[in-house]
């Protein structure tokens, strides 16, 4: 039946032009570099393989190193582990804590300094942003910050994380040339002449315009809080404070886990379980990132982009 | 350390000039002094300039005041009398360290680690995203793009601990592939001379996919009409990279590569303090590594804050000096 339609019914679909066939060495050419793009994927992705395919499997099987590219011995143990061990679980948690008051802090600072400086009547944003370009350039460096933080108080708080690196003036720039480019000066006037406040006009007019820019700085916020273990190494001494990359180092590169069992079975057994866990800990620490990893990364690009344009 | 700041992107504006005042000859009584504009401003954007203060404040305390304490490296730090106070010293901090001989070792190994980083890290990510220029838009051509960018997403600790995990001589992956090979195992974090292969090229994997990115960008802003009239004169794909494509992306290639060589003394402390052991010390020993130890392992502020003043100096001197270069030569360079 459908096949006799098919017949009578006229073609009206327009043939395709005719595909230009490319010359023969441009076709190997395009063959190699699919290769090499295949050999940089696997170069990439393998170590990361081989790192989920050794937390799914048996404590034993990965002492021994058996583990190549899939499970064996297929195991949960390891990430029971991790998930009920109290310092990974308090990492976690002040890690949190970090992201989500970091970013806000970082995000209010950025925009309360972007905003300004955007503005062309702002008498002096020239010498302003002079000021915070100079510090990308050159910095006290690390023992007069020290000496700041220690003199202010905040040294082994919560805020020795949050506030000496609260603004990167890459962000600055970025919500500068947003501002500058994506508000048009109209508004502004308009909203003068409705006898709005600057700080209303900011709150009513501009920032309900700047989603797009304010979900850009809080993903690089939030990720630079998350990664970040230096702050944490050089401020904080207690160990209630600390965030889950200073948890991960001392696990994982310091071994610091001890041995609580008495018979030697029981003990081999937990060196064993030792080995798996550092790598389901690297996956149970990078998964949240990498999870909104796929919904971030255009957001990411358009942040460096919107950057690229001078404002 | 800070949040990422290396971009290739020119800043914008930070020379441009205010905007002069409209001149005229016959009515000079309309001509604004600045002081007049700045009141003019003030009277506008008065709660601009508090909003902005906030910001301004902790640059000032967490950026200026720091640059400030600067002078303890002339003098010989005590907590007692503060940096204002301590005794000065003149060069002697200097002088201890440049005739030390860990200081050459030193030098040498940030050096070399960092020229090393720059120059590998530089052509790799120009690859990956000519090469992902060339294919179709697919199913391939995202999953290497997704793929490659990922590694940016993943901490230090974890990319130094997965390189430990990966390289080790028991349970690694790479060991037992060497081993099926007939090849003894090698334990590559002992080894010195491993530390800067390891280090450098565990950065191009997790750095390549996000400047790629830069560059895919950076191609996709090329006329495609150059393309067009180059496909009708017969130019084949590698010619086409060699003479649209590359020429399209030198701007881009300088910037980064100035940011590159400009950054170079600035290289993270964060990774090498991280791959840091008692065995390849004789390598992975670099000026960031030595600040932290002599300052706040043992102490001595001052001699730290000397080395650390020393590097940064080094530092800005290499950026300017690469940036007048490449302006010179391409045209192109941070500031116009």
């Amino acid at each position: 039946m459908s096949a006799t339609t098919t017949s009578t019914v006229p073609r009206l679909r327009r043939k395709r032009p005719a595909k230009v066939r490319e010359p023969f060495h441009d076709r190997v050419f395009l063959v190699v570099v699919m290769i090499m793009l295949t050999v940089i994927l696997a170069l990439v992705l393998l170590p990361l393989i081989n790192i989920v395919a050794n937390s799914f499997s048996s404590a034993s099987a990965v002492s021994a190193g058996r583990v190549g590219f899939w499970p064996v011995d297929f195991s949960l143990e390891a990430y029971k582990t991790a998930l009920t061990n109290s310092q990974v679980l308090q990492g976690y948690y002040n890690s949190l804590i970090y992201a989500v008051l970091g970013t806000l802090i970082s995000v209010t600072l950025t925009v309360a300094i972007a905003y300004p400086l955007s503005r062309k009547t702002f008498y002096g944003r020239n010498v302003l942003m002079t000021l915070l370009i100079f510090t990308m350039l050159f910095s006290g460096g690390l023992i007069p910050t020290y000496m700041v933080v220690h003199d202010i108080g905040i040294l082994n708080t919560r805020w020795a994380l949050l506030l000496p690196n609260a603004v990167g003036v890459w962000q600055v720039i970025i919500a500068r040339t947003f501002f500058a480019n994506s508000i048009p000066d109209e508004l502004y006037e308009a909203g003068m002449l409705d006898g709005a406040s600057e700080l209303r006009v900011l709150r009513s007019v501009v920032l309900p315009l700047s989603k797009p820019l304010l979900a850009v700085l809080a993903l690089m916020y939030t990720i630079y809080q998350w990664n970040t273990y230096f702050d944490a190494l050089v401020y904080l001494k207690d160990p209630d404070l600390f965030p889950l990359q200073i948890v991960l180092r001392n696990m994982l590169i310091l071994n610091t886990t001890r041995p609580s069992a008495s018979n030697l079975a029981e003990q081999l057994h937990q060196q064993q379980l030792a080995n798996v866990l550092k790598y389901a800990l690297i996956v149970v620490s990078s998964l949240p990132v990498l999870l909104i990893y796929p919904f971030v990364a255009r957001h990411f690009t358009k942040g460096v982009m919107v950057g690229a344009v001078k404002g | 350390m800070a949040i990422p700041t290396s971009h290739p992107i020119p800043l914008p504006s930070a020379t441009e000039r205010p905007v002069p005042p409209p001149q005229r000859s016959s009515a000079p009584a309309i001509r604004r002094s600045r002081w007049s504009q700045a009141k003019r401003s003030w009277r506008m954007h008065w709660q601009l300039y508090l909003l902005a203060s906030v910001p301004m404040a902790y640059f000032v305390i967490f950026k200026y005041i720091p640059m400030s304490f600067l002078v303890i490296a002339f003098k010989q730090y005590n907590v007692v009398q503060g940096p204002w106070g301590s005794p000065w010293v003149g060069l002697q901090n200097f002088d201890q360290l440049f005739s030390n001989p860990v200081f050459g070792t030193l030098l040498k190994n940030t050096f070399i680690l960092a020229f090393y980083l720059v120059l590998a890290s530089f052509p790799v990510p120009i690859i990956l995203a000519l090469g992902l220029n060339e294919i179709r838009d697919s199913w391939f051509k995202r999953t290497v793009q997704m793929a490659t960018y990922a590694p940016y997403f993943i901490s230090t600790v974890v990319v130094v601990s997965m390189t430990i995990l990966v390289l080790s001589p028991r349970v690694g992956v790479v060991n037992q592939g060497l081993g099926a090979l007939g090849v003894a195992p090698i334990n590559f974090l002992a080894d010195p001379d491993f530390f800067r292969h390891i280090y450098v090229w565990t950065d191009v994997w997790q750095t390549a996919g996000y400047s790629a990115v830069i560059y895919l960008a950076a191609l996709s802003g090329i006329d495609p009409a150059l393309h067009e009239s180059a496909k009708i004169d017969g130019a084949s794909r590698l010619q086409r990279i060699r003479y649209v494509d590359l020429p399209g992306i030198m701007p881009t290639a300088v910037v980064m590569l100035v940011l590159g060589v400009g950054n170079m003394m600035a290289i993270g402390f964060e990774k090498a303090y991280l791959l840091q052991n008692d065995l390849n010390l004789a390598q992975s020993e670099i000026i960031p590594t030595y600040v932290y130890k002599t300052g706040l392992i043992n102490a001595d502020f001052s001699m730290a804050t000397a080395v650390g003043l020393f590097n940064s100096v080094v530092n800005l001197c290499l950026l300017l000096a690469v940036n007048f270069v490449a302006k010179r030569v391409t045209g192109n360079g941070l500031w116009r």
